[in-house]
């Protein structure tokens, strides 16, 4: 059997691609910066969906269908976090999560 | 194993490697904007594994959506968000980032670790309808009320983004 006609390998490339959002969502501490890394996060359930999809699903419609919806919803994720990026530096001329903090009480 | 086999196998682990080095350059750039460049490395290397799991069309996808459109958002929302010189201080250091990379690397072992361990039922031959006519007949027939929600999400989120960036003080005026 050939590398790449095993599932390990692409789950251990999805949970590659989880772990190194997580760390760099921890390290950076712009909006933006966290928005990337949970792009990567996102791109690490497509990979399993579709690793999945091609090694045990009866039909191999289920798991495109899945990633496809993945993409859409980080498209949409994407765009409305961008959106707030530029609201929340128009009020507060920064983007560090550690001086929005207006609400603190 | 044929000449071409082995190529295959040779650009498999190729894509490996550029996901692997474009997540390191994503969480360990300076700059946002060499972060956003080490994102299109890394989804154009999962577009490659998505080619060799059967299904070009979800490649294309791929690198049409992420590498085509998220990315070019990010940019677009980092060069209006900021000057290039802030990005430097705004990353933790010191403990802290160690606590994170120990943390991170243990999570990814241990997961790693139970992945080769467990045992899976797998298909050695691909098994199915892989083709594109068949995905498009099941979005009108199977899924096609998640077809619709999806594009109503879409259209709620662009509808959403236009009034949050809105400037308030000239929306209000006109």
């Amino acid at each position: 059997m050939t590398p790449s006609d095993s599932l390990t390998i692409y789950l251990i490339v999805g949970a590659f691609l989880l772990f190194i959002g997580l760390f760099g969502m921890i390290r950076h501490r712009t909006l933006i910066g966290m928005l990337i890394s949970v792009e990567l996060m996102l791109a690490g359930a497509g990979v399993n969906f579709m690793a999945f999809n091609r090694f045990t699903a009866p039909d191999p419609a289920v798991g495109q269908a899945f990633t496809l919806f993945i993409m859409g919803i980080a498209a949409a994720e994407a765009a409305i976090v961008i959106s707030l990026v530029i609201a929340v530096h128009r009020r507060f001329h920064s983007v560090d999560p550690q001086a929005i903090d207006e609400m603190h009480g | 194993m044929s000449l071409y086999r082995f190529l295959a196998e040779g650009i498999f682990f190729g894509f490996i490697v550029l996901i692997v080095f474009g997540g390191l350059l994503t969480v360990r750039a300076r700059l946002l904007m060499h972060a956003v460049l080490g994102l299109a490395v890394a989804f154009i290397g999962v577009a490659g594994l998505f080619f060799h799991l059967g299904s070009p069309f979800m490649a294309m996808m791929q690198v049409l959506i992420y590498v085509g459109a998220v990315c070019v958002m990010l940019i677009f929302g980092i060069m209006v968000g900021q000057s290039p010189s802030q990005t430097d201080q705004l990353r933790i250091k010191g403990s802290n980032a160690l606590l994170a990379s120990v943390t991170c690397v243990a999570g990814f072992v241990l997961l790693t670790a139970t992945l080769i361990r467990s045992r899976w039922h797998t298909a050695t031959e691909q098994i199915g309808d892989f083709t594109m006519q068949h995905l498009g007949t099941s979005f009108l027939h199977q899924f096609v009320l998640a077809f619709e929600l999806i594009s109503v999400v879409l259209l709620i989120a662009i509808l959403g983004a236009i009034i949050i960036a809105r400037n308030p003080e000239k929306g209000s005026a006109s």
